[in-house]
Parts: C-alpha cells; structure tokens; sequence
C-alpha cells in the first residue's frame, strides 16, 4: 500500500495539488508580512479575504468578468485595510482585538451580503488552467509547475515582488525601519503613519486577492466562512517564514503540500485512520515552528502604536 | 487618547453587532406560496370571527443549524421541511424562527437556551455537534420539548426526541447507478468527518457498488471538516488525478468538490439536498431528505403530551428519503431501471445493508 505513495503519478498530484492549495495563503501571508513588518499585526486578515472572496465571486457573476472580480475584491480589500489602518495608526486601537472585530465584521459581512444578495449556493466558471508553452510539455515538471490558473501564478510572482520592495528598495527600507525603530525612522523625516498605511492596505489588497483566488479561481462557488480558518493560517505562517516571503513560500509549500500528501494516503486507502492524516500538516507545522522560532526576532515594534514624543 | 480608546472600542462594538447580525439572526417565517393569497381572507374572516373564544395558540418551532439555511446540504433540508410544513399547516397554525451558521457549539448552546425560556413548543438542534449541550438544557425545560440529530440517543430524557437520516439507503442506490456509470472504475467520495449519516451514507454508497460491479474501487477521503470548501475541492482534484470519473459527497462543504467535478466533467451523486442547480451538466441524482415526514409525527405527539422519549429516523420506505433525478442530465433508461429497482429492494427489504 505504501509503496502506491511513490508512484510517478503520485507525485505529480501531491507537488502540482501542493502548488495550487498554497496560493490563497501567498496571497494573504504576503500582505500580512507587510503589514506586521512595519509593526502592524493585523488578524482581521480572514474577514478581508470572506468579504474578498464575495465580492470577486458576485461581481464575476453578474458581469461575467473575472477581472472585474479581481478588482472588485481588490477594492474592497482596501477599503477593509484602509479601516483597520485608521483603527490602529490614527486611534491607536490595539491590534490584537481589533484585529478580531475586523475579522467578525468580515465574516458577518460576508454572510450577511450573501443572504441578501445571491440567496443560495452557485457556481460560476473561474479562471482556466494556462498551461504555459513549452514549459508545461517538460514531463513530470511541466504538470507540477505550469498547469496552472494565472491567480496561482501571479501568487508566487507575488512573493518574488515582495522580496524585491522589502529588500531592494526604498520603500521597503522604510517599512523595515518603521517596524524596527519608528522614532529612529520619524526623526530622520520617514511618516510613520504614512508607511504603515501602506503597508496595511496593501495588505488588506492582498487577502481581499487571496479571497478572490478561492472563490473564482480554486473553487468557484461562494459560501458562508467559506475560508474556514485559513486567514489565521496565513497570520501563523508569517511568524513561521520569519518575516520573510521566501519563508513564508517555504511556509505555505511544506503546509500544503503534507495536506495534499494527506489526501493521497487517503485516496490510495493507506490504513491511517483519517483523524490522525487530517492533523498531519497542522502537527507538522508546529515541529517546524518549536524548531526554528527560537532563532528568529520579530520587528521590535509590532503591535505597538507610534506615538511622536513631543 | 482616551477620545481616540472609546472611539476605537466603538467600531470594535460596531463590528460585533454587525457580524451578529450576520451570523445568527431569528428571521420571520417565510411567507406562504402566492397562489393561496387571493379571495380566501374574505371568507376567513367570518369564521375566525365565529371561533374567536377558542384561538388555539400556533405550534412555535424554534431551530438551531450549523451552516446557513440555503447551503444546498444538510441545513438547507431542513429550512425546506419546515417550510413544508408549515405550507400545510398553515401560517396561523405554525411558526417557526431559526438561528443558522451556528457552527461554534457555544453560540448554538446559547441560542437553544434562549429558545426554551421563549416558550417555543419545540427547539431543534439540527446537528450532531449539538447533543452534549441538549443534554445539559433540556432538564431545566421539562415543558419544553427538544429533537436533534442526527443521531438515536435521547439521552433517556422525556423531552428528547433524537432523529437520524437512513443515508446508507441513498448511498446504496447512488452507489448502483454509479458502479454503472463509471467506464475507469475508480469512484471518489469527499466526505466531512468519519460520524453520523456522512458515515452511514458513505458505507451505503460502497455496498451498493460492490454488489453492482465488484471491480469498481471505491476511494474515501474524509477531509476532516464540514466546513473547509477549499479542502473539499482539493480532495475531489485528487480523487480525479487517481483517476476517479464518478465522484459523490456528503455534508455542507462538498459545493467546493461540485464546483471541481463540473470543471472536470465527471458525474457527481448528491446527498442531503437536490444539488442539480449547482451543476446541471454533471449531477445526476440526489438523495434529499424531507425531515417533514418525521417531525409532523414528532409534532402531533408534543400536541396530545409525549414531549419526547423517541427516536425516528427518515428513509426509502417513508419517503423522508426521496431519489432526485436531474431532468438536466440524460441517464439512460436502463440504468435508471438499476436505481429503481433498488429504491424497490430496499423498501421491500430484499436488499439489506449491513452496517458496521
């Protein structure tokens, strides 16, 4: 039994299903990385992706646009972060909690549009696979890499552009600086309140994308809590990648590629009962995270407000 | 700053209220069919006013679901029963409010509390998730009478009334068609938690391919939840990169497997609600559930003074199971004669499914 594990075939589905199931958490894990790098941590990030996942969801539906979608989605991921970064730079609310009100708002929210608005469960025809030329030809690699929908390809282009701002410009420089040191950054003439802004919208941009990659890419249906946790997930692989996209990429793969790993077990029907294969990733993560935290700092300003001392 | 702390806790507050209102909200009783509307009023009035001194009070249901109530799955089978019901009865004569999305068990504990000291005749809590906070409200309501499934333990409480879904006869009959239908012979089932009627309906589901055509591998994946829609759609990818050309599922979170399967173009059997909306090209049968044939029994019992003590359960032979064909999807004549013939042998009891 086994031994059907490490099949070619198996490994194909486990890598290329991997691939796909990490695209919503790049998305949300990213934009949350910005945010808490420059010293926001923002937990209503499930709440963004529910009321992102509507909207790219209703609005494909009625224009039969997915693009319309995507920014829709976008939009309201915005007007979700631009909220929550009121909340936390202008009033100094803390983080944590409001973080929690922003994520029952969305979830609520969400719901409740649903209700009033679409009235039943329905389907809507996504984002097609893209199988890229040439490439996607390549055996075994071309299924696992470049067979996919274009929201799981812009995902990981995502995390290559979030290396680069945080890294390599100045803008992330700044996000850096505000997150570390905010009266070191304000004294040299850095807007705190201005960089964080960004970096929580642009965050809320992101999990609003990410809802949207469930809803008209993944899945293409909309459902209440339709996310079921996957936002927190999210939050949790950004304290698990360090801070840092390409741990986050590391993060997301190893997370969803022992979930794809436990639905094979279970397809091939490897005798695990399905309790224990169903908390394999969870359990996995949590070694990952008690073996490698202990080495890693957080931006010493996260979730602390800015206050200038006059 | 202590402006800007109030102000804050303010929009917290907001969104609270907010999202309640969302998540769990008593809504009125639909409205009756249109078609009853006209002219009868006038006639009622005289009699209503003849029979003024005895107003019966309505029969007030309150009831507690898990997912919202148009989930085309388990908590939606149960708005539409009570729907039917009260269709029959009449507007007057029945009430009911529910609470849905009532995925956290504190929240549903709660409401099931408010319910009983309302004075609602009867509370349901329409999940299984639900028993060991019935068990610790219902002593402290003895007038009231409470169900919940699915599941047969009453707790021996006298105002108790468990209900359970036969799923395994559906499953069985959904099985015979699809061992026919498959041409790989490999069929997928996406399934929530190893419990109660997703468990039932998945053993049916398996016997009835095995006594179609033995050759047909029948692979079960229980995702672990009845809420991960993104987890179901994955599972059904798998099933179909093992090859699976028949998919079936059970429970609220299987949409996001339909969606999958209709991207796939592989045949999907449906459980708990008629699900041929979702997918008209692929979904070739439902088994729905009218939990209405029981609960008019559980209702006329409460009316003449057993509030509970009992256990019913829906199927085949009742008609609180009912085989939905979709007129959408074309399945041959003889296949179907498969199913009928089935759905017969198990109403007759020739065909019977030994469980676990």
């Amino acid at each position: 039994m086994i031994s059907e594990l490490f099949t070619v075939t198996v490994l194909i589905g486990i890598l290329s299903s991997g691939i796909r199931l990490a695209t919503p958490y790049l998305y949300a894990a990213i934009g949350e990385t910005f945010s808490q790098r420059s010293g926001v941590l923002n937990l209503g990030v499930e709440g963004q992706m529910l009321l992102g996942a509507f909207a790219a969801f209703y609005v494909a539906m009625n224009t039969g646009s997915l693009w319309l979608g995507v920014l829709a989605a976008m939009i309201v991921g915005v007007a979700m972060g631009l909220a929550m970064a009121f909340a936390t730079v202008n009033l100094h609310a803390e983080q944590g909690i409001s973080g929690i009100g922003f994520y029952l708002f969305g979830l609520g929210m969400s719901d409740l549009l649903f209700q009033k608005m679409m009235g039943t469960v329905r389907t809507v025809d996504g984002f097609q696979k893209i199988a890229i030329p040439f490439l996607s030809k390549i055996p075994g690699i071309g299924e696992i890499f470049f067979n996919h929908n274009i929201l799981v390809y812009g995902s990981y282009f995502l995390v290559l552009l979030a290396w680069f701002v945080l890294n390599k410009t100045t803008l992330g420089l700044k996000i850096r600086a505000v997150g570390e040191n905010p009266d070191a950054a304000d004294s040299l003439g850095v807007s705190v309140a201005r960089v964080r802004y960004f970096a929580i919208i642009f965050g809320g941009m992101m999990s609003g994308l990410a809802g949207a990659s469930l809803s008209i890419a993944l899945l293409n249906v909309f459902q209440q809590n339709m996310t079921s946790g996957l936002g927190f997930i999210a939050v949790a692989l950004v304290y698990f990648g360090a801070w840092r996209p390409g741990g986050v990429l590391v993060g997301a793969l190893l997370f969803s590629m022992v979930n794809s790993l436990q639905l094979w077990i279970q397809v091939l029907g490897i005798s695990i009962p399905s309790e224990l294969a169903v908390m394999m990733p969870y359990v996995l993560t949590i070694l990952v995270l008690i073996a490698t935290v202990s080495k890693v700092i957080a931006p010493t300003a996260l979730t602390k407000p800015f206050e200038r001392e006059e | 700053m202590k402006k800007f702390t109030q102000i804050a806790t303010f929009v917290v507050a907001l969104a609270l209220i907010l999202s309640a209102c969302g998540g769990a909200k008593p809504t009125e009783a639909p409205k009756p069919v249109a078609t009853e509307a006209p002219a009868q009023p006038a006639t009622e009035a005289p009699a209503a006013a003849t029979e003024a001194p005895v107003v019966a009070e309505p029969f007030r249901v309150a009831v507690i679901m898990p997912s919202a109530k148009n989930d085309m799955a388990f908590s939606q089978s149960m708005y539409d029963a009570l729907v039917a019901i009260q269709n029959e009865m009449g507007a007057d004569k029945f009430e009911f409010v529910f609470s849905e999305g009532m995925f956290k068990v504190d929240d549903a504990a709660a409401a099931i509390r408010d319910y009983a000291t309302q004075g609602y005749n009867l509370v349901i809590a329409h999940g299984s998730q639900y028993g060991s906070s019935l068990q610790e409200i219902a002593p402290d309501f003895p007038e009231t009478s409470f169900a919940w499934g699915t599941t047969v333990d009453t707790f021996g409480l006298p105002n108790i009334y468990a209900y359970e879904a036969a799923s395994e006869e559906g499953g069985y009959v959904n099985g015979v068609l699809a061992a026919s239908l498959s041409k790989s012979k490999t069929i997928g089932i996406v399934a929530p938690i190893e419990t109660g009627d997703a468990k039932l309906y998945v053993e049916g589901f398996k016997q009835g391919v095995a006594a179609t055509d033995p050759a047909v591998k029948v692979n079960v994946n229980y995702i672990g939840s009845f809420s991960d829609v993104a987890l179901a759609a994955e599972a059904a990818n798998t099933h179909i990169s093992n090859g699976a050309d028949v998919l079936t599922g059970t429970a609220q979170m299987v949409v996001g497997a339909i969606g999958k399967a209709k991207d796939s173009n592989v045949l999907w059997f449906a459980s708990d609600a008629n699900q041929s909306s979702l997918a008209p090209e692929i979904v070739v049968v439902s088994q729905v559930y009218h939990w209405e044939i029981i609960l008019k029994e559980m209702i006329s019992k409460i009316q003449s003074g057993t509030l509970g003590g009992e256990s019913f359960a829906i199927n085949l032979k009742n008609n609180g199971e009912v085989m939905e064909y979709n007129p959408g999807y074309n399945l041959a004549p003889e296949v179907k004669a498969l199913g009928d013939a089935a759905i017969q042998g198990i109403i007759d009891g020739t065909i019977t499914i030994t469980l676990p």
